[in-house]
């Protein structure tokens, strides 16, 4: 690697001082992401009190107050609900449409395949929140207004260029011998897919998927547009803001946190095939 | 076109595929022993395969915009601007309009700049690579509202800034950091909040971009004498262009987007494109006007792309 040849070539005083810098600033920026983190963990695990109090203590005192008052405030159980359903929607929209695409992608070629890229590549150019105005007229329409599939169909657009482009990356790189040698040996298409493509390709197709989640579990605008009654926690807490004592809106930043940490250790090992390879 | 790279569309090497979309035999097996299915079925397969993206991003993606268009300027009487000289009398739309557009000349440049640093220091990891990449990722998967959160919890006036300053001794009194006539510290805490999220995918970009430059280029760099500055000048930065123009593209388009941050960390006492927008349509209920807002986002937006995409293009001799 590049240190190795650093190393050769650098006087050995000048080297020393160089690591100590990069150990360092990569401590300092370890904790510039956590301590946020952290503090407003603090928060959620004090009791309401506490949270409007100055000045405030750095440690939690483990009180639940806060966490209690979160979990028994009207709504808030209903928003957490709807956020997993239209969330899993969203993965099942954004696989199952995406998917197919991007194996087609990594594996024929044919006239408008170009065409097709572009209009993937192009959503990347618009404020994407935004279609909430024009599908919320669609979906009065259609009496799909303030319910979770319209939603879910919203933050499917979002989601969906990203699972053509990381399936198509992720087919890419399952060898196209592979098939072939199911085919001699038998199979159909279908099979060779099912029984040697699928299996090799699972691990980052769920990686998608849990990035299809967190796309939808994190999305503000259109929820906070396209929903009234049937509210995901993002749009409870946005459209709320005014009226929430501030130890509410802590515990529900905290409650939208503690799932982002637990899904990127998740997707830890895909993060480049996701979001490297799939962003050029 | 947009954020053209290796891969993409291209031949992709040691691909037994032909033009015609079959794939081509492999080395000494006759045709009908491979069983390959037909030509013109893998090309019919294809499009099947395409067809429920394609339908769905015309129906749900395309029109809709197009719909945005004519709301904006639609009527009872056919064309009318009425909405855009609604939108365009509010008070409200010029602070909204020079908000946003300060805050992604501030947030975007500098989030290049730490996105370069992380990089960088990325690159010289050897050990616990791994773990320094997972924390300083974990923001790509934190909401923008919960973001704000996090530095209200910090900002506001009991918060931990405040504590903090009176441990030290300060401040005797919490200051009230977010106040509406404060709008400096306001954007402040919003560009750092911004910083803080939405970083991470700037880095995970370069770091990927980082990772395809091929590492002779240095070693030969360094034999003709060339410094790690000179280095980062004349090898990093130039390699690292398409990887760059995705990130700009990427970010520039989110940060006009800016919406949960701001309502979160100033409520409306900043204004901004997608605040407005939003007041318009689910607020006053006036969904005519929100789309005349929501127009000059997409206008922006798609202007920003298109000036990255001319700036920054790939000269035509250095593509593969």
């Amino acid at each position: 690697m590049t240190k190795a040849v650093f190393a050769q070539s650098r006087p050995a005083r000048h080297l020393h001082t160089g690591r100590w810098l990069t150990a360092a600033s990569v401590t300092l920026l370890c904790a510039w992401v956590l301590f946020p983190i952290y503090l407003i963990l603090v928060n959620t695990l004090s009791s309401p009190a506490e949270v409007s109090g100055f000045p405030k203590r750095f440690f939690p005192s483990f009180d639940f107050g806060s966490l209690l008052f979160f979990y028994n405030f009207r709504g808030v159980i209903g928003a957490l609900i709807n956020s997993i359903l239209v969330a899993s929607l969203t993965v099942v929209l954004a696989i199952g449409f995406g998917a197919p695409a991007g194996y087609a992608l990594a594996r024929f070629r044919f006239r408008g395949k170009n065409a097709f890229r572009i209009l993937v590549l192009m959503t990347r150019a618009f404020p994407l929140p935004l279609l909430a105005l024009p599908l919320a007229v669609m979906f009065i329409r259609t009496g799909l207004d303030d319910s979770v599939v319209g939603l879910a169909i919203v933050h499917s657009t979002l989601a969906l260029p990203f699972a053509v482009l990381i399936t198509y990356s992720l087919f890419t790189g399952i060898p196209f011998e592979f098939e072939e040698a199911a085919w001699t040996l038998g199979c159909s298409r279908f099979q060779a897919f099912r029984k040697v493509v699928l299996p090799l390709a699972l691990p980052g197709i769920a990686a998608s998927g849990v990035f299809a989640f967190v796309t939808s579990w994190n999305e503000v605008f259109a929820a906070s547009v396209l929903t009234i009654r049937n509210r995901t926690l993002t749009a409870f807490l946005l459209q709320n803001l005014d009226v929430s004592p501030l130890y509410l809106k802590f515990a529900g930043g905290a409650v939208l946190v503690v799932p982002a940490l637990v899904f990127m250790f998740a997707v830890r090992k895909y993060l480049f095939t996701l979001w490297g390879i799939a962003s050029r | 076109m947009l954020g053209a790279g290796p891969g993409f569309g291209g031949t992709v090497p040691g691909r037994l595929i032909d033009r015609r979309g079959t794939p081509a035999q492999p080395a000494g097996v006759p045709r009908s022993q491979t069983g390959g299915p037909h030509v013109r079925d893998t090309r019919i397969l294809a499009y099947l395969l395409l067809l429920p993206a394609t339908v769905y991003l015309l129906v749900f993606f395309v029109f809709p915009f197009v719909q945005v268009g004519i709301t904006a300027f639609a009527g009872p009487d056919g064309f009318t601007l009425r909405n855009v000289n609604a939108m365009v009398r509010d008070w409200r739309f010029l602070p909204a309009f020079g908000n946003t557009l300060t805050l992604v000349v501030i947030i975007v440049p500098l989030q290049l700049v730490l996105a370069l640093t992380m990089a960088t220091l990325v690159t010289r990891l050897g050990a616990g690579r791994d773990i320094v990449l997972y924390v300083w990722s974990i923001p790509l998967g934190i909401s923008d509202l919960a973001s704000g959160l996090i530095f209200l919890a910090i900002f506001n006036q009991s918060g931990f800034l405040n504590s903090f300053l009176h441990g030290l001794g300060l401040i005797d009194q919490p200051v009230n950091w977010l106040s509406y006539r404060n709008t400096g510290f306001l954007i402040f805490a919003v560009v750092i909040a911004e910083l803080w999220r939405s970083t991470a995918i700037v880095m995970v970009i370069l770091v990927a971009g980082l990772g395809l430059i091929p590492k002779a280029y240095y070693e030969a760099a360094e034999v003709f004498g060339a410094g790690p500055w000179q280095r980062f000048i004349k090898i990093t930065l130039p390699l690292l262009r398409p990887s760059l123009q995705t990130a700009l593209i990427l970010r520039t388009i989110l940060a006009l987007e800016v919406f949960a941050v701001v309502q979160a960390i100033a409520g409306t006492n900043l204004p901004t494109l997608l605040g407005e927008t939003y007041n318009w349509q689910f607020n006053l209920q006036d969904g005519p006007v929100a789309s005349a807002l929501a127009l000059v986002t997409l206008v922006i937006s798609v202007a920003a792309t298109v000036a990255f995409l001319w700036l920054l293009r790939t000269p035509e001799e250095v593509r593969a």
